[in-house]
């Protein structure tokens, strides 16, 4: 195989590769980080400054606290305090 | 920079002297309530580290680890409140250590460890969408993906990804051929940070993406391993993962 022919057949290998990946990257594995759903000590962790915080959320619903739940899922969880948020919530 | 103060109480922490400045309810007894002090805080960094390494500890035994850990802390006591941030000269200081020198797999063991806590703090970025991908598809010899500041390559000389999955919490013992390995580290969609044993060819690919050459690129290095390498697999593992993001636009 000439050099030419060996990046075409490459670069082709790629594009269907990439096609592949794309088709089969789906969704129904996606996770969201929803906030004021997580039980006291049960909340994941957001990976921010300190160390790490998974389990530390001191009470029940706590709105700065976040749990990994099925994208798509997080509003429609009900909860004593109200729904469940994409976003922090500030007070409760 | 720190306040005089905190300077010269992080001394007194490695030289067990009173810092000025430090008293109790009965002075008198300020030397021995710092020392509890100071035990509390010497005893808490060699736990962060146990934590940190914990295939280290197992490989080491608890007993030595304990003894080894104040050694490594006086020699690098954090430079950061933040601990996540602590523990990068940890694989140096295991090579360097003359009675470790028979455990010459330690040092990369430590590194993948080290490795997995970067993944998991690393920034969060949205992952490259499928339909991104796609576009990118259309043209693979100009295509350049990025991948995630998770993502990272460890190459050993030893069989570091079989120490390290033989020694994970409920692993069967089994017998190690000690071979040169890399695994990929990056955390993914869920989460989860993941070790991933690469081939030499994967490696290759990774390693390219890594440093940012075009996709291309990465894939004639893989080819130089293996002359018939098919991306597919990986590259549907990766984009599973969310290890893609979209490229930064000023890259030429």
């Amino acid at each position: 195989m000439t050099m030419m022919t060996r990046t075409l057949t490459l670069t082709a290998s790629l594009a269907t590769a990439m096609t592949l990946a794309a088709a089969q990257a789906h969704a129904e594995d996606a996770m969201e980080k929803c906030y004021g759903v997580a039980m006291a000590g049960q909340n994941d962790c957001a990976a921010g400054p300190g160390t790490t915080c998974a389990g530390t959320a001191a009470m029940d619903y706590q709105g700065n606290a976040w749990k990994l739940v099925p994208a798509g899922t997080c509003a429609t969880i009900s909860t004593p305090h109200g729904m469940g948020s994409l976003e922090p919530i500030k007070d409760m | 920079m720190p306040d005089p103060f905190t300077t010269a109480l992080a001394a007194a922490l490695q030289s067990g002297a009173l810092p000025p400045g430090v008293t109790a309810r009965d002075p008198a007894e300020a030397p021995r309530r710092f020392a509890v002090y100071r035990n509390n805080v010497a005893h808490g960094l060699s736990r962060a580290l146990a934590t940190r390494f914990p295939v280290i500890e197992r490989l080491l035994g608890a007993e030595f680890f304990a003894a080894l850990a104040p050694l490594f802390i006086a020699a690098h006591p954090p430079a950061s409140p933040r601990l996540f941030e602590w523990g990068g000269a940890f694989p140096d200081f295991l090579r360097t250590f003359p009675p470790l020198a028979g455990l010459p797999y330690l040092a990369d063991v430590a590194r993948l460890e080290l490795a997995r806590g970067v993944a998991y703090h690393a920034a969060d970025l949205a992952p490259l969408s499928p339909a991104a991908l796609a576009a990118l598809a259309v043209a693979p010899d100009t295509a350049r993906l990025a991948l995630h500041p998770s993502v990272q390559v460890i190459a050993s000389d030893h069989a570091v990804g079989t120490i390290w999955a033989a020694n994970q919490p409920g692993s069967p013992p089994r017998d190690i051929t000690d071979r040169p390995e890399v695994v990929a580290v990056l955390r993914d969609r869920g989460l989860s940070v993941q070790v991933w044993p690469l081939t030499p060819p994967e490696a290759a690919f990774v390693t390219a993406l890594r440093d940012s050459l075009p996709l291309l690129a990465a894939a004639q290095a893989a080819t130089c391993h293996a002359p018939h390498f098919d991306p597919a697999p990986l590259i549907g593992r990766l984009m599973q993962a969310g290890a893609f993001i979209a490229p930064s636009k000023e890259t030429p």
